[in-house]
């Protein structure tokens, strides 16, 4: 049996606004109970309210049910949280279960146990070895998109500050008769715990913002962008907030497709430009094309295309694409053929096509190895959770350095910090330190 | 004759696998080089320091010789990092190193079973025999040895090659020949070697110092010793030596004194205009050198914004004159050395004794050995020390022990020992062997150990003793008082847990003696875990137990002091416990797990993993490869158990 007591969203997300936390392990009856303002009870679900431990802040409503070991599908405690708030909540939730002890269950993690546990026999261990293929795949796709984010360059400066600090520890512990100069510790652990709860805040507020796929809308005028935008937002189940746009000209608009995060960006606006005829279609387009990982195509089919039509497939040569061929509504004279994107025919006026459409940009955005994914947000809360706990690690540092504890206890928290950030960059401590403390100090008698 | 075990090379790891061997038991052979450098210290004459002192205690509980040789022949002892916290605390002692050699002979001859010869080793075969497999092992005279286990601990003789400026010349440790054969014989029987490099500094004449000009370092004034056994004899010093300056004698037992001298612009002028005839910068040395151990050439061209690096001058025994030059490790050529050592202030009369110098020596990337120490390719063959990339006496000495063991336990057919990270240093490195990367030579640093907390050197006792009690090499006695000890401390604890400090009563007493107030009625454990209260406070209130001896004391005080810091420690243990427990089988093919990526699956095909544990630290490898790997592992038990059972069926059938 382990030891530990993992949790995960177990549900796709956005699938009609319901979804699962799930947790498994010895702890997971506490964990939720602190949460819960009802009282559990084995195998029966309750109705009640999840609530913010801290500030007893109603988080959702939702129904719990506790299915004591060893009858359960992993053979150990389950919790299982519904929620029906959506995305939010389900997701601030999850942060609570974990900051309560549980710690995020790897992709297939569940199912893992199921099997390690004699729950599930041999034959469904294939399955096992899907799920953990296929998803990390997926996350391993998610976590390098996420590296070249701006989250990774703030985690790598903190980390080498930290380095540092623990470099001079260090230092002074394993080479005691060295010269290493008396420094000041606290100042940096603090600094470096501020910046980390700056980034857990932004974490917060900005977490889906910052992971959906950036996708542009392109093409010249009147081929039906504004139209294709307006039916995805419709379509999508769950519009989980508008975001001005960073430039003058353009509107965000997050859409979640099949539990994907698109941040689409409509080069034309939302809304209707004041201009009755967009000009600067193609100055428009290039920026939002620099800065999009997937770009949807708009093409009247209804008409040749034409030399504006040309000079913008041109522009996007190297990049990811999805053609929505529209006006299917009206008969095709466009040839396409020579077009190496995934072309969907579509009709923004009638609404054919469109569900195949989303799920080309599902299939697009997952590499099409997965079909439903809380990987998105697996990564997301990973990281976050991550911070957190080099934040608490942090304050242990700061408190032992404080109390005038002997330094050692310092090394010991600080190393745990670094190691929770090293979790978001794929670093690990021990190299990186000793590589840190030879270049920094004189080190060798 | 067929001996059980024999030991190639008489060096700290030779000598710990020797004795071990023998002391289990079995009938063991030790071939050395040259007999009157016997457990020779060839670079400095310190032993212990962090990680390295914990070392030493550990292969002292354990039943190893290192501690006991060290406590009769130290010159000084200190305790380095006081203050640091507990886990951190490390003795580090200085030897006379002609005593300590002798004495390591001395116990080396009066053990039964143990055979000792002088020989240069050429080659090593393996015979299969219907008995059996049978190593034989050749002599540069042709002579040859049988064993049924062969243990190899060469040090820095494999193709040793010494350089000194613009020379170089073949050489073992100071003064040794070097063993090329064998380094040729081993790619014979497929296995890979290395090279590496590491330098010593130049010794001095003490009578040529002056002492007046340096800073005194003088050792402990409290009884510190490395064996938990303390030295029941008493010892023979010799009369001081003129050579040193005669000042204050620490009462507790004689001892000498280190001095620390600084370099100055002069030096360093000195060094960077000869740069160019520094083996290390021409080219001349090709092996990967110790970053922690580095030259004064490499000191002052890294750092060159540094105006001043210390010296340490360590005397090397009672009555010799050879005084080692500690932080100055140099391959730079004779005139540069005396000129350099010349322009401190102190030495600016120096001679020099011995002249230092770099080595480059062959070793066998630790890859092919598992954590038993014995060979992938070759059953019954072990490695031990310098030939697995490590440096160190002490760890050199700590491998060679577990070597030991393990050619014994073979040779009586019981399961091999394998120390964990989360019981002891000894574990910690042994399996940073068998997982990680060398790049330099292998040193033990405190920074390895992520349960450290835990590996105290107070504690390696506990953690060691019952270990060695069965296997033999620690007697029922010792084990007894080890067992006392560790049933005494919860008693304590829950002792202290149930007794109440009335605030009202204490109030006077507790202001007389200016200890922090208790506020509120309090338990004696909890006013014990407030940093300013110690064991002897509630000594001194009337609240101790008289009886418990000081060694428990300090345990009860650390366990009552960073209980959370433990706890969580434990908790890791607890986590990675599964990892560590489960076995991965030598057949097991890596190749035919889909998913797998690549750089994971060449990784683990090298170093091969016994443990799940191990697989999850080699660089590279993931948890999602883990992930995989365990499944993978469960669905082959199953095959397993499904192939045995239908071979019951046909059986039956």
């Amino acid at each position: 049996m382990y030891q530990d007591t993992i949790a995960a969203i177990s549900t796709p997300i956005g699938e009609g606004g319901i979804g699962i936390v799930r947790m498994s392990g010895p702890d997971a009856r506490s964990i939720a109970q602190n949460l819960f303002d009802k009282t559990l009870s084995n195998h029966r679900i309750i109705y009640g309210h999840i609530l913010d431990p801290e500030s007893a802040e109603i988080i959702d409503e939702v129904l719990v049910s506790f299915m004591a070991s060893p009858h359960t599908y992993t053979r150990e405690d389950i919790v299982e949280i519904n929620c029906h708030g959506g995305i939010v909540p389900l997701q601030q939730i999850l942060a609570l279960v974990l900051k309560g002890g549980a710690r995020l269950a790897e992709p297939g993690e569940f199912t893992l146990r199921a099997f390690l546990n004699g729950r599930i026999d041999l034959s469904q261990a294939e399955s096992v070895l899907d799920i953990i293929q296929s998803k990390t795949h997926a996350s391993l796709r998610l976590a390098v998109e996420g590296l070249e984010g701006r989250l990774s360059g703030q985690i790598r400066s903190l980390r080498s500050e930290l380095l540092s600090v623990l470099a001079y520890l260090t230092a002074r512990i394993d080479f005691p008769e060295d010269e290493v100069e008396e420094q000041n510790a606290i100042g940096p652990v603090q600094d470096a715990r501020a910046k980390l709860t700056n980034l857990i805040d932004t974490a917060d507020a900005g977490m889906i913002y910052r992971h959906g796929i950036r996708t542009a809308i392109v093409g010249r005028p009147n081929v039906g962008k504004s139209s294709l935008l307006n039916r995805l937002l419709r379509e999508s189940r769950a519009i989980v907030t508008p975001i001005p746009g960073t430039t003058r000209d353009t509107l965000e608009e997050i859409v979640n497709l099949k539990g994907v995060p698109f941040v689409l960006v409509d080069t034309a606006g939302i809304v209707k430009s004041a201009d009755p005829v967009e000009t600067l279609g193609i100055e428009r387009s290039c920026k939002a094309i620099e800065h999009a990982e997937l770009i949807l195509l708009v093409l009247d089919t209804s008409q040749p295309l034409n030399e504006e039509d040309t000079e913008i497939i041109y522009l996007l040569e190297c990049k990811t694409v999805l053609v929505a061929a529209n006006k299917s509504d009206l008969t095709t004279i466009a040839s396409l053929g020579d077009l190496t994107w995934p072309i969907i025919r579509t009709s923004t006026l009638t609404g054919d096509g469109i569900n195949e459409f989303e799920s080309k940009m599902v299939d697009i955005a997952l590499g099409g190895k997965v079909t439903s994914s809380d990987a998105f947000f697996v990564t997301n809360i990973r990281h976050k959770e991550a911070l957190q706990r080099a934040a608490n690690h942090l304050a242990e540092v700061q408190a032992s350095l404080e109390a005038d504890m002997p330094d050692d206890f310092a090394t010991i928290d600080l190393t745990a910090a670094l190691n929770a950030l090293g979790e978001i960059t794929g670093e690990t401590v021990t190299e990186d330190l000793l590589e840190t403390i030879f270049s920094q100090f004189c080190i060798g008698k | 004759m067929v001996y059980d075990v024999i030991v190639v090379g008489g060096g700290h790891a030779g000598c710990e696998a020797s004795l071990a061997a023998a002391r289990m038991g079995c009938h063991t052979l030790l071939i050395t080089m040259d007999l009157n450098n016997v457990a020779l210290m060839p670079c400095n004459p310190s032993i212990g320091g962090p990680a390295k002192g914990h070392l030493v205690r550990e292969i002292d509980a354990l039943g190893g010789e290192m501690g006991k040789n060290t406590d009769e022949t130290f010159v000084q002892i200190r305790m380095l990092n006081t203050g640091k916290g507990p886990a951190v605390q490390a003795l580090r002692a200085q030897s006379d190193k002609k005593l300590y050699g002798l004495r390591m002979r001395n116990v080396l001859e009066k053990q039964s079973n143990l055979d000792i010869e002088q020989a240069l080793i050429e080659t090593l075969h393996v015979d299969e025999s219907e008995s059996g497999q049978i190593l034989r092992i050749i002599t540069d005279a042709n002579h040859v040895y049988k064993s049924k286990t062969v243990i190899l601990t060469t040090g820095t003789s494999l193709s040793g090659r010494i350089i000194i400026g613009e020379k170089s010349y073949a050489g073992g440790r100071s003064g040794e020949a070097a063993a090329y054969g064998l380094s040729e014989n081993l790619r014979q029987l497929g296995f890979t070697l290395g090279r590496l490099k590491t330098g010593t500094p130049p010794r001095l004449d003490a009578q040529t110092i002056d002492f007046s000009k340096t800073i005194v370092q003088p050792g402990s004034e409290v009884p510190l010793y490395f064996s938990f056994d303390s030295p029941s004899r008493d010892l023979c010093f010799p009369s001081p030596n003129p050579a040193y300056p005669q000042n204050g004698q620490i009462e507790w037992r004689k001892q000498m004194s280190c001095y620390l001298v600084n370099t100055n612009d002069r030096t360093h002028e000195i060094i960077r205009s000869n740069l160019h005839r520094a083996p290390l910068f021409n080219g001349t040395i090709k092996g990967t050198g110790p970053r922690y151990c580095p030259s004064i050439e490499d000191k002052i061209f890294k750092f060159a914004n540094k105006t001043s690096h210390p010296f340490f001058l360590e005397p090397e025994g009672w009555e010799t004159n050879e005084v080692y030059l500690q932080g100055a490790n140099t391959s730079l050529p004779e005139d540069v050395q005396l000129e350099m050592i010349r322009s401190i202030p102190a030495l600016e009369k120096t001679e020099i004794i011995r002249l230092g110098y770099a080595i480059e020596y062959d070793y066998a990337p630790p890859s092919q050995i598992s954590s038993t120490l014995e060979t992938k390719r070759i059953p019954g063959l072990f490695f031990a020390g310098q030939i697995n990339g490590t440096t160190g006496y002490e760890e050199a000495a700590g491998q060679g022990l577990i070597a030991g063991i393990n050619a014994a336990l073979k040779i009586k057919g019981k399961s091999p020992i394998i120390i964990q990270r989360d019981q002891g240093y000894l574990g910690v490195m042994i399996d940073d062997l068998v997982t990680k990367e060398l790049t330099e030579p292998y040193r033990l640093l405190t920074s390895r150990a992520e349960y450290r907390l835990l590996l105290r050197h107070d504690n390696a006792d506990l953690r060691m003793t019952p270990i060695g009690y069965e296997l033999g090499l620690i007697g029922k006695e010792r084990y007894e008082a080890v067992e006392a000890k560790r049933h005494s401390i919860p008693v304590e604890l829950e002792r202290l847990s149930k007794t109440v400090l009335v605030a009202e009563k204490l109030s006077d007493s507790i202001e007389n003696h200016r200890l922090p107030a208790l506020g509120r009625n309090t338990t004696a454990l909890e006013y014990l875990r407030r940093p300013e209260v110690s064991y002897q406070s509630l000594d001194t209130l009337g609240f101790a137990n008289p009886n418990l001896i000081p060694d428990c004391i300090e345990q009860v005080e650390i366990e009552t002091k960073y209980k959370g810091y433990i706890e969580r420690q434990e908790t890791a243990i607890q986590r990675m416990q599964k990892l560590e427990q489960r076995r991965i089988p030598d057949w097991f093919e890596y190749e035919e797990i889909t998913g797998l990526r690549y750089e994971a699956c060449y990784k683990l095909q090298r170093f091969k993993p016994q443990t799940l544990g191990q697989a999850s630290r080699i660089d590279g490898v993931t948890p999602a490869d883990i992930a995989l790997i365990m499944v993978h592992l469960e669905r082959a038990r199953g095959k397993g158990k499904q192939v045995q059972s239908e071979k019951v069926s046909s059986d039956r059938a």
